[in-house]
């Protein structure tokens, strides 16, 4: 099988080779298969490749398959060459996994929708570049699916652009994107300058001659981190993100939760043989995964567009992974990206649904009671929602548990705090949402009551496969502490132990299980209880209020409740929300946006200065000739004379 | 007195003056003007120069008493600037016929003007690189004010003129003092005779002044502000030649003078030579980001991409060479290629290049989008075009040299460009047209340039090892 | 006092100056050309003193070159003039000026 790994990135671009060319005359239905069908023969193959890997001894985990020689040039060398190893082969099977189910979803979705195939063209091309990204063996052949990626989002971002304002939002999230490029071509500049090579497996040996925290592997993982910053839509790069829900649904649960915005996790987690020796850099990574986890997630407990609380939701997320790469748990990090994309696409799809049904409505104040009418869409976003808020048994809990175990295990109690409270935010605003779109009564207008119907199965069926997926997902990360063995870290371990000598340095988490780790655990399950129990106070039965504010008999206990709900309000609801709105309105608003946005104008004010200087008058232009020459003959006799 | 290797050496040069010699007196024979002839004799003459210039492949060497190099690098560029020549005369007659532009003055003034750009590139001497600019010059200016109903076109041509001429005299006092200092005016005199690091006063005046003559020609600031004017100005296909053949031409001189003859005295040069490579990039694409009109918006960026190049020149070695060719090959291609798509969104048809006007055009030209969207990729150097490989070479060649801070400036800039060039696919692709206008002539030329140069771009993008080895093999 | 080939060279400089000068401050095109010749002939200057001096027949031959081109240049430079008197109707440069920023 080794020998057959090409064909894993090799049938999506099969797919947008005969889409582009030969599908023109196709119905709907046959283009749509016909693209799932590339990315399920992906799929096949990359669960062939974890069965041949499954075969090899653990320790010899890894091959790779040289495509060709791609660039030879002197004493430059990278060959177009897939490493399957078990990082990566995670990687393919979570992409090409969840690609096929959001193709397969997408088919009902997109159906009657004018630019139905070349939507399907995009999303193949992205399946290929996604694949390539986290299957090449150097650094150039991943920052081309990196941009690759990037392109794709940019496209389908923009795939219902009509209007300026639109418009706008996609040339946001295009300059936050560049400067995340930029950090990473720096990076692979100074890679390849000081290593002399860009592949990874050549750049572990040459590391010995290096110290820890050597300056110049500091530098080149926070170029690194740079690029996944802005990739992975963390503070201060995030602001793209919130903005690319203008793409069609199934587009925000493949790239924008599940698949391409986990990029820069996975770059930090391959490049750990660097960040293991830059204990800064990791410090940073860290803080900036840990404040932006607490920081989007309490941006999420206000915002009222479905899709927006998803993705705040979705950076939040990110934050806790970059949080245990930063404490050097890269295989829990990966955990969680895993099961992040399984109830985060979910959750997407869910959504996708609901809009679907409302007939385009995405503001969960105009929704309600939407139990009823759409079941299968309920349950299944129930189980997404228990699974991100890390109710005990579910996927979510388990690699968000050992995030926050790992890192209060590695000392790192603020951070741990941090996480913590994010994830009762989290726990709010995850129930908020179910409960304002799912119970209570229907707050939407008659045409679309009239409307409102479940999804057809093409979108229902990935729904419960995915469901399925987010409640037994974290069972394959079972600790020891919960009885397991922890097969997903143990399957890892070759890979995020590269940096073997600066493990060591960083200390080795204990093994033991202590009561310590119970007492962690156990505060993760309360805090998210209480995070339910909030939200059910705040919005369930609000949400019912006038029904039972009817019924004298019930006033009693409606006033000992209302009382309760008091108290809550003042000392927990009230501040939480004043400080989410703080840092929704003026900080993401006013500062983040208002930097990006004061970036474009300065630039725009400063050539709206220099073009000024371009007069039009040739004897101006003359002078400043002039001018210029007496400033190169001053420089070239300032080096001759002194 | 001339042996075969004289012939030999310069035997390309010799067809196109024979081509252009001929052209003329097709276009005399035909009283009207409208000589349909002169085309295809035209393309000939470009296609045959090429193949003999490729024939001349590890074949040439020094000529005429080593005024002229014929060595594979002149080689590979005398086949570039054919190429360029060729597209040129394939994408004119339309738009010449349409400004009503006589067709048989514009091909013998183009072959002269390519005529002039193989002299500069195949010089070994200063004298003879000063005739080969002022051949490729004086055609230009013509070529500039072909379109006489357009006043726009006479002005850019007096402008371009007369700081030309400005130019070209301090060159010329540049060739003058380092003649005084070292005798010489062969690049391989003047390297054997000025290799101290502190050299005489007057050979760093002649330095200075042969670095400003350079600069002009490339559009470096401060000695850039002839190209937005004459740019904008001059008629189309002609932007489109002098945007990418006088540059190529111009840096390959830069590389024999400044990077080979002139290495020995590099410490008194480099820090200018930074410094207009930093100060060039930047200005070009802050600037463009204001621009309304595709022509100075290409401008601006084309000045933008004279500073990523000379980044090259301050790198130095056989690496940054190297890359710096394979940049120069991959801007050809992809500024012919986006010329050419303006060519065609003239769609008031008065000769006013507006963004405005590529609202809506890329779903209503497939062709169009597709192969812009290409080109503005490859400027932009977003992978796996040609543009992108290209800036990642050079780039890492100048890391190599320790130059980082220059690296960190290009790569921030290139960073700004993008936003430019994707505002044209943004107009293209994601904004509705707001008024009528003229359709989009569909021609097999400028079909047939489109695909070619797209795919050539994203060929050498994606597997970039062949051309780059070549260009390695090829340098002197 | 004898004249050497620094006072050849010191005038050569001094009448590119007057030349360039005359670029950066005259109106009429017609003198700009003037200029711009001037500049031209002040380096042939240059190159006539350097051969004379080293004995080398080479800078002279440099200096028939240069003399050529810069007729062609004006010529060429003179069929724009009138174009452009055509157009405007007058020889002032500051009449180019529609392109610009």
């Amino acid at each position: 099988m080794p020998q057959f790994v090409f064909l894993v990135i090799l049938f999506p671009l099969l797919g947008v080779v005969v889409n582009t060319f030969l599908t023109r005359r196709w119905s709907e239905t046959a283009i749509g298969w016909f693209s799932s069908a590339m990315v399920g023969a992906s799929f096949a193959g990359s669960v062939a490749t974890y069965a041949t890997l499954l075969g090899f001894d653990e320790s010899a985990r890894h091959f790779q398959q040289v495509l060709f020689d791609w660039i030879r040039v002197g004493s430059f060398h990278a060959p177009a060459t897939l490493l399957v190893d078990p990082l990566s082969c995670v990687m393919i099977l979570v992409v090409s996994g969840v690609s096929f189910l959001i193709h397969i979803y997408s088919i009902g979705y997109m159906h009657g929708d004018p630019g139905f195939r070349r939507y399907f063209i995009f999303l193949n091309l992205f399946v290929f570049f996604m694949l390539l990204l986290v299957l090449g063996n150097n650094f150039l052949l991943m920052f081309i699916g990196w941009e690759g990626v990037g392109l794709c989002s940019y496209l389908l971002i923009g795939f219902w652009y009509a209007d300026e304002a639109k418009a706008t939002a996609g040339k946001k999230a295009f300059i936050v994107n560049r400067i995340g490029d930029f950090g990473f071509l720096l990076a692979i500049f100074l890679i390849w300058s000081v290593f002399g090579t860009v592949q990874f497996h050549e750049i572990i040996p040459r590391l010995g001659s290096f110290p820890i925290g050597s300056s110049v592997i500091t530098a080149i993982c926070l170029l690194l981190f740079v690029g996944a910053v802005g990739k992975s839509a963390q503070f201060p790069l995030y602001v793209w993100l919130p903005d690319a829900m203008a793409g069609p649904t199934p587009v925000s649960a493949l790239i924008h939760a599940a698949t391409m915005v986990t990029a820069g996790v996975y770059m930090v987690a391959r490049t750990n043989f660097l960040y293991s020796m830059a204990p800064t850099a990791l410090e940073v990574v860290a803080i900036v995964g840990g404040g932006t986890a607490i920081f989007a997630a309490s941006i999420g407990l206000v915002q009222n567009d479905i899709k927006k609380v998803l993705a705040y939701s979705t950076v939040s997320q990110l934050g806790y992974m970059f949080l245990a790469c930063g404490v050097a748990a890269y295989g829990v990090a990966i955990f969680h990206l895993v099961t992040h994309a399984f109830f985060k696409a979910l959750l997407f799809l869910g959504s996708g649904s609901v809009i679907h049904g409302m007939s385009g409505e995405q503001d969960i104040r105009n929704m309600g009671g939407l139990k009823a009418k759409m079941p299968t869409t309920y349950w299944t976003f129930l189980a997404g929602t228990l699974a991100i808020a890390g109710i005990p048994g579910l996927s979510g809990f388990f690699s968000k548990d050992e995030i926050l175990w790992k890192t209060f295990s590695s000392g790192h109690h603020t951070l741990w705090i941090l996480g913590v409270v994010g994830a009762l935010f989290t726990a709010f605003y995850m129930f908020r949402l179910l409960y304002l779109t799912f119970h209570g009564q229907f707050r939407g207008s008659r045409s679309q009551e009239h409307h409102l119907h479940e999804s057809p199965s093409v979108m229902t069926v990935p729904l419960v496969i995915l469901a399925v997926l987010a409640i037994i997902g974290g069972y394959i990360g079972l600790t020891p502490a919960l009885g397991g063995t922890n097969p997903f870290e143990h399957w890892l371990h070759p890979v995020v132990t590269q940096g073997a000598r600066a493990h060591t340095l960083l200390g080795e988490a204990s093994h033991e299980v202590g009561a310590l780790e119970y007492l962690v655990m156990l505060i993760s399950v309360v805090v998210a209880l209480l995070g339910i129990w909030i939200a059910r106070s705040g919005y369930l039965r609000q949400a019912s209020w006038p029904g039972k504010l009817s019924k004298g008999a019930a006033y009693n206990t409606v006033l000992n409740k209302y009382y309760v709900d008091q108290i809550y309000d003042t000392v927990i609801s009230q501040p939480i929300v004043k400080i989410s709105e703080v840092m929704a309105q003026w900080f993401d608003l006013g500062v983040i946006d208002g930097l990006v946005n004061g970036v474009a104008a300065f630039f725009g004010w400063v050539a709206g200065g220099l073009r000024r200087v371009q007069t039009g008058l040739v004897q101006n232009y003359a002078v400043l000739m002039a001018a210029g020459i007496l400033l190169i003959l001053a420089t070239l006799f300032y080096r001759v004379l002194f | 007195m001339y042996s075969s290797t004289d012939i030999i050496g310069i035997l390309p040069e010799f067809l196109l003056v024979i081509t252009a010699i001929l052209v003329l007196i097709l276009d005399l024979l035909d009283k009207r003007g409208e000589t349909a002839g002169v085309v295809p004799l035209s393309l000939v003459g470009f296609i045959g120069a090429g193949i003999v210039s490729a024939f001349l492949w590890d074949r040439g060497g020094y000529a005429f008493y080593d005024m002229v190099v014929a060595d594979n690098f002149t080689t590979v560029f005398r086949v570039l600037l054919c190429f360029i020549g060729a597209i040129t005369v394939l994408v004119s007659p339309a738009y010449l016929r349409y400004r009503d532009i006589r067709l048989g003055e514009y091909h013998p003034l183009l072959i002269i003007a390519v005529f002039g750009m193989m002299v500069m590139v195949s010089a070994a001497d200063l004298l003879l690189f000063f005739l080969g600019v002022e051949t490729l010059s004086i055609a230009l200016y013509v070529l500039a004010c072909l379109d006489r109903r357009d006043s726009r076109s006479t002005e850019a041509a007096l402008k371009y003129l007369i700081l030309g001429a400005f130019s070209t005299a301090f060159l010329l006092y540049g060739v003058a003092l380092l003649y005084a200092v070292t005798g010489f005016t062969s690049y391989a005199g003047i390297m054997e005779n000025l290799r101290e690091t502190t050299p005489d006063p007057l050979a760093v005046a002649g330095i200075g002044f042969l670095l400003i003559g350079f600069a002009f020609k490339v559009a470096a600031v401060p000695f850039h502000f002839w190209s937005p004017d004459v740019y904008q100005g001059a008629p189309t296909p002609i932007t489109a030649f002098m945007s990418v053949g006088p540059k190529a031409a111009a840096f390959v001189a830069l590389i024999r003078v400044f990077g080979i003859a002139l290495d020995g005295t590099a410490d008194v040069w480099m820090d200018a030579l930074a410094i207009v490579a930093a100060l060039t990039m930047t200005l070009g694409n802050v600037v463009a980001l204001r621009q309304q009109n595709i022509k100075r918006m290409l401008a601006y960026s084309s000045i933008a991409h004279a500073g990523y190049l000379l980044v090259g020149i301050v790198a130095g070695g056989q690496r940054a060479f190297a890359a710096l060719s394979f940049y120069l090959v991959a801007y050809a291609l992809m500024n012919l290629g986006a010329f050419t798509v303006a060519m065609l969104v003239n769609r008031r048809g008065d000769g006013d290049y507006q963004l405005e006007d590529y609202k809506g055009a890329g779903f209503a030209h497939p062709l169009l989008g597709a192969t812009m969207a290409i080109f503005m990729f490859s400027l932009a150097g977003i992978p796996p075009t040609a543009g992108f490989f290209g800036k990642l070479y050079l780039f890492s060649a100048a890391v190599e040299k320790g130059y980082v801070l220059l690296v960190v400036i290009a790569v921030l800039n290139s960073a700004l460009a993008a936003y430019y060039y994707l505002r044209i696919l943004g107009y293209m692709y994601m904004a509705r047209p707001e008024r009528e206008l003229k359709p989009v002539p569909r021609l097999g030329a400028y079909t047939f340039t489109l695909i070619l140069t797209s795919a050539i771009i994203l060929f050498i993008g994606a597997l970039p090892a062949g051309m780059l080895n070549l260009l390695f093999a090829a340098l002197p | 006092m004898t004249i050497q080939l620094s006072h050849y060279l010191l005038l050569s400089a001094v009448l590119f100056s007057i030349g360039a000068a005359g670029v950066l401050t005259r109106k009429n095109l017609i003198v700009i050309f003037m200029a711009l010749e001037l500049m031209m002939n002040a380096v042939n200057l240059s190159f006539v003193a350097v051969a004379r001096y080293m004995g080398d027949a080479a800078g002279q031959l440099i200096v028939f070159f240069v003399i050529c081109v810069a007729a062609a240049e004006v010529a060429v430079g003179l069929a724009i003039l009138i174009a452009l008197w055509r157009h405007k109707g007058s020889m002032h440069i500051d009449t180019l000026a529609a392109m610009k920023w």
